[in-house]
């Protein structure tokens, strides 16, 4: 299948789409990965704050917020 | 655990001296904000700090419970996400549960977000096999419509499940019962682990091996996660499993020749260290998940977007500035009219003592520099920070605690973090900045 990636930065508000990769320095990349974002884990953007950054997303039924910096290294599919 | 009087100053040097009169020692994990210290106060009776933020509890904290007749020392663990990575938290957390000595271990879930909670349980099972799994704000899952069935989550883990209300003490006894019987041997527990990529498998066998022959026995069941962890090749965990169970492993050469083999078995699968890591990570993931959807179910009014409407107005572009402002003017407008009065009368009763000082000063023939130096310099100094510093406070600290309650803090955090960030810090320090601002402002008026 040829899936088409993007960042998760680009995710409009109340679409859902699949997580591909983690594109990040180790740390972070860590704590994302213990937070529940492995691949194929489907997130959904819900809403961005008032200045536009950071954006929040659910992902395995909870809420976090993530910067547009982060959200940039993380690339997903439909 | 915040600050508090056993976790500050000299209390804290004998923290480490465990020497208490307790029967059994119980370790208490969970992810952060979970209420593992409000299980923790409910049960020692104790006043440990509690919050909603990240990384509250800092260091461990103890308190003795009792339970027919045996002192449990339950110790409360730093809360974590995971085990797994590098951060201080997550270190003393893993340290703790896998070196010290402890009786079992009791892993603190939230019901409303059991998969990921989960998780940890996993890791956790991978280090001790005493583990006593307890669903907490189980009320609140009921209110959101989510059911868990504890009974097949039991046999899922292969430990036993117990669902808790941490204020409602008669929950309490549950979970103290199945404590009770995993301490006394009542039962023995045999977890089931996470099953890794077939390789991997193969791998963590060979080493699994060699590792079981060196490791001291009554620290067997650790084999299989310290082979793990030795191909994974974190070096941190690896150095401390060195230091506290007294073996050899970075210069051991059997190991170097046996992770020369295994390296070979991953080369033929093209598993960098990277996709090892996320291949581990992974794994576990998707055991929580299957555990997960296997044993919690949605009655119908499970309404997954009722929170998430009131956020979606208190974070948007129209409301989300405005209503911000209001809350936090109305909690300024309430702490500096409030605070007035008693300031006023602190310092009117200050003032009335300052005087009868000078008298006593002159009663007792002070030279002048001498009363100047005391009831001018320091009773004078001292005596206005209290007037002007305490009603505020005594105001404005009840007021955030229950912005905090109602968990706006997050939100607002959530709101500002774009401002803060391009002064190099986090949104979090939204709350901090708050209290300057008041602190700032009530000196500039007086």
């Amino acid at each position: 299948m040829d899936k088409k990636c993007f960042a998760l930065s680009e995710l409009e508000i109340n679409n859902t789409a699949k997580i591909d990769s983690i594109n990040t320095s180790n740390n972070i990349k860590r704590r994302l990965l213990d937070l529940g974002l492995v691949s194929n884990t489907p997130i959904t953007a819900i809403f961005r704050s008032p200045f536009s950054d950071p954006t929040a997303y659910r992902v395995r039924n909870t809420v976090i917020a993530l910067r547009k910096e982060d959200a940039n290294s993380i690339f997903v599919y439909r | 655990m915040g600050l508090s009087w056993n976790s500050t100053g000299r209390k804290l040097l004998d923290s480490d001296n465990l020497d208490y009169n307790s029967d059994f020692i119980i370790n208490l994990a969970g992810n952060p904000n979970v209420g593992k210290s409000t299980i923790f106060n409910s049960l020692t009776g104790l006043h440990q700090h509690t919050g909603n933020w990240p990384g509250k509890t800092v260091s461990n904290a103890s308190g003795i419970t009792t339970f027919k007749n045996k002192n449990f020392l339950l110790i409360d663990i730093p809360g974590t996400y995971s085990i797994m990575s590098n951060s201080e938290e997550e270190e003393i957390a893993r340290d703790h549960i896998c070196f010290a000595k402890a009786d079992a271990t009791i892993v603190v879930l939230d019901a409303t977000c059991l998969e990921r909670n989960l998780n940890l349980v996993y890791q956790i099972l991978e280090i001790t096999p005493n583990v006593i799994v307890c669903i907490n704000l189980i009320d609140e899952a009921r209110k959101k419509g989510i059911i868990i069935d504890t009974k097949s989550l039991e046999n899922i883990l292969g430990v036993p499940v117990v669902s808790t209300i941490a204020k409602k003490k008669k929950t309490l006894t549950n979970l103290m019962k199945t404590v009770y019987s995993i301490c006394n041997k009542e039962k023995t527990l045999s977890p089931n682990l996470v099953t890794y990529n077939p390789v991997i498998e193969n791998c963590i066998q060979l080493m699994h091996k060699y590792i079981i022959k060196i490791i001291p026995k009554e620290k067997e069941y650790l084999a299989r996660w310290i082979s793990l962890k030795i191909i994974e090749g974190n070096t941190k965990i690896i150095t401390s499993i060195e230091k506290n169970l007294n073996i050899k492993i970075l210069n051991n050469e059997k190991i170097t020749r046996i992770l020369d083999e295994i390296s070979c078995l991953l080369c033929n699968i093209d598993l960098s260290t990277d996709s090892f890591n996320q291949s581990i990570i992974s794994s576990i993931m998707h055991s929580a998940e299957k555990a997960c959807s296997s044993c919690v179910s949605y009655s119908e009014n499970y309404n997954s977007t009722k929170t998430s409407r009131i956020d979606s107005i208190l974070t948007s572009k129209k409301y989300g500035i405005p209503i911000m402002i209001v809350f936090l003017g109305l909690i300024f407008w309430l702490t500096i009219t409030g605070a007035n009065y008693p300031s006023e009368l602190l310092s009117s009763f200050f003032t009335f003592i300052q005087d009868k000082l000078y008298i006593g000063c002159e009663f007792l023939r002070f030279p002048n520099w001498l009363t100047s130096l005391l009831v001018d310099g320091v009773y004078q100094t001292v005596s206005w920070i209290v007037s002007v510093m305490l009603p505020p406070m005594a105001i404005f600290f009840p007021l955030f605690t229950l912005l905090e309650d109602l968990g706006y803090l997050p939100r607002l955090a959530f709101n500002l973090d774009n401002c803060f960030r391009k002064s190099g810090t986090s949104g979090k320090q939204a709350l901090t900045m708050c209290m300057g601002v008041t602190k700032w402002y009530f000196f500039l008026i007086k």
